[in-house]
């Protein structure tokens, strides 16, 4: 430390200017937050090396191991059938990222500061999903270099294809938001981990991702099928195979759409309680 | 003007009443001292203040702004240092100050040029482009405080500052505080070290359980506890009372003769400069001088009388982590 210099004890306050609680404001304070994070993630590579050898491994153990015993209908190749139901999941278990992400930042005294700071108090949760979004970007890439690897082919024209990827990453978005709401909720790192993984196991199985409903137990089926995963799974799988893909796709937006309004609003008033009760 | 008023703050956590009605006034440019053992409610008392918690009863205001009506311009102008540091562990030193001076909207080049200062400031310029995950405890603590004050505030909250800073980093602490306290900065500070609180506070409260049990400047405080004594040991016993009469003008209130020991203990409002202006007044008395020795009484003394227990162990590293002072939702 230093003696001050005469000069910073003269000069008027820098004080923050006094901002309205206007739009903008959030827009600003929410891109600030998100680079905090993004500055942050090439510093943990480790992370996006796990969600990109979790496909993989995915992909190896139901092409590879199960894929001879896999018959699906309407598809010869399991790959084709299988590959946009891996994109599907490991979107969605990357949103896991957000839950944990906050939770960190809750158990190390950062939220307490950036609550005491005269920010829009929903930039912190905004902030964080928008940065895991892009992380979920980069995975898209990752994902999509190892499906070619072992074989997988876009049949479908590219506005279908790129359409499939926007939805499996708006509903990544909108899970990011539930688990958001998670880790508010256990408010440890390690509760926030498990806590944000267990029920997308069922929820990702469950469904059409990896075998067709029809070959489940009668009583699962309706479960199955009426599962948002499987329509969004569904959804995506008709348009990078260029098939039809009827009323899905508009059914599983808004889902999403659906999802990330009503989460948004439970997470944020979750944060506004965290610490003022 | 009165940087920060708290009015009959209540709060309850479950059964535990951490606040039970506690009164707070901090004139402008000054450092209060909150002290209180471990669960008496300091942390509890700086949440509130600085927007983090609401209270179940009682009001608070920061520069005259309500902090429960108005919470958000209330926190344009307060820097909050917590109890625990509070920095992003994945960035450096200097991103994490520039960080705070973007969400005080002080613009890029603006809040860059404040993370530089405030490195050198709190010597970390070396380390700054360090992630500050790296760091050593004081280090970090001292990038919290510096984050504290990116915003320039008009009241500095420190929840026990220097708790595990090293000896020298806990002086140029409190060079900051007095400098601060200069160019016009309130602080609000609770402590742990009676010496800091001592050293640093104009005014000192004292909480426990919940409420105000004393409150006052060091001095009152030590005054209120039995005060600073000036011992006069005579040659004979005799001329105690000549002693007492020659010293009078001295004393502050009745001194105390031991004809066994031959000593006079007079009580003094400090004994700071007080020794030359006994021995001229025996002298000039004609009562002859074995010894002049003083008691000075210190806040460890204050805090043991009022709140029967004796200050807690020296923490060392670390935050305090007695059985009923575990914050839960940690
Ligand atoms: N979030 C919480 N949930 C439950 N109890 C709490 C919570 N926060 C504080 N308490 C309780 O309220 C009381 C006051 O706590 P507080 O943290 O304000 O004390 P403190 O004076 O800061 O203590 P220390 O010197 O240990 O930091 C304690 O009994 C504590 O256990
Ligand atoms: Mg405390």
């Amino acid at each position: 430390m230093t003696t001050p210099s005469p000069a910073s004890a003269s000069t008027p306050r820098t004080r923050a200017p006094h901002v309205a609680h206007s739009p903008l404001l959030l827009v600003h304070d929410s891109w600030v937050e998100a680079i905090r994070h993004l500055r942050a993630m090439p510093r943990s590579p480790e992370l996006l090396v796990y969600a990109a050898v979790q496909p993989l491994m995915f992909v190896i153990l139901f092409v590879y191991v199960f894929g001879g015993a896999i018959v699906v209908p309407g598809y010869d190749d399991y790959r084709q059938f299988l590959i946009p139901g891996i994109f599907a999941q490991t979107v969605v278990f990357n949103s896991a990222f957000t839950g944990v992400g906050l939770a960190e930042d809750l158990t190390k005294g950062l939220v307490d500061r950036l609550r005491s700071l005269p920010i829009h108090q929903a930039s912190v949760l905004i902030g964080r999903t928008l940065s895991d979004a892009v992380r979920n970007v980069l995975t898209f890439v990752v994902m999509i270099g190892v499906a070619l690897l072992v074989g997988f082919r876009f049949e479908g024209t590219l506005p279908g294809a790129l359409a499939a990827t926007g939805l499996l990453l708006a509903f990544s978005y909108a899970f990011s938001w539930i688990q958001a709401w998670v880790g508010l909720s256990v408010k440890t790192v390690e509760a926030a981990n498990s806590g944000g993984f267990i029920w997308m196991f069922p929820l990702t199985f469950v469904s059409s991702a990896f075998v067709d409903p029809a070959s489940m137990p009668g009583w699962l089926q309706p479960v199955a099928e009426n599962n948002p995963f499987t329509t969004l799974t569904n959804a995506a799988r008709a348009l990078y195979n260029g098939r039809d893909a009827g009323s899905d796709p508009w059914i599983a937006l808004a889902w999403a759409v659906g999802i990330t309004v009503v989460f948004a609003v439970i997470a944020s008033r979750k944060f506004a309680a965290t610490s003022r009760r | 003007m009165t940087a920060v008023v708290a009015e009959g703050l209540r709060k309850r956590f479950g059964s535990t009443e951490a606040l039970r009605g506690v009164d707070l006034e901090v004139p402008r440019s000054t450092v209060l001292g909150l002290l209180g053992p471990n669960g008496a409610g300091k942390t509890t008392a700086v949440r509130i203040l600085t927007t983090l918690l609401e209270p179940d009863g009682g009001r608070a205001e920061i520069d005259g702004i309500d902090v429960l009506a108005d919470p958000r311009e209330a926190r344009s102008r307060i820097g909050l240092t917590g109890q625990y540091a509070a920095v992003d562990e994945r960035l450096t030193g200097f991103e994490n100050l520039e960080h705070v001076g973007r969400l005080f909207h002080l613009g890029r080049r603006e809040a860059r040029t404040r993370a530089t200062e405030l490195l050198e400031r709190f010597d970390l310029t070396d380390a700054g482009g360090r992630v500050s995950g790296g760091y050593s405890g004081g280090m970090r603590r001292r990038l919290d405080i510096a984050m504290s004050l990116v915003g320039d505030p008009s009241v500095l909250f420190l929840d026990e500052p220097t708790t595990g800073l090293d000896p020298r980093s806990r002086i140029a602490v409190w060079e900051t505080i007095d400098e601060l306290t200069r160019s016009g900065t309130t602080t609000l500070l609770t402590t742990q070290y009676l010496d800091e609180a001592d050293r640093l506070a104009d005014q000192i409260v004292v909480i426990d359980h919940g409420l105000v049990i004393a409150r006052g400047t060091p001095a009152d405080l030590k005054a209120q506890v039995g005060g600073e004594q000036v011992i006069v040991t005579l040659a004979d016993a005799a001329e105690l009372d000549a002693a007492a009469g020659a010293l009078a003008p001295h004393a502050c209130g009745e001194p105390i003769a031991d004809g066994a020991t031959r000593s006079l203990r007079v009580p003094v409002e400090t004994v700071v400069g007080a020794v030359p202006g006994f021995v001229r007044a025996l002298d000039a008395a004609g009562v002859p001088v074995v010894d002049v020795t003083t008691h000075q009484v210190t806040l460890d003394d204050v805090f043991f009388a009022l709140t029967g227990r004796p200050v807690e162990p020296d923490p060392g590293d670390g935050p305090p982590t007695g059985p009923d002072t575990e914050d839960s939702s940690r």
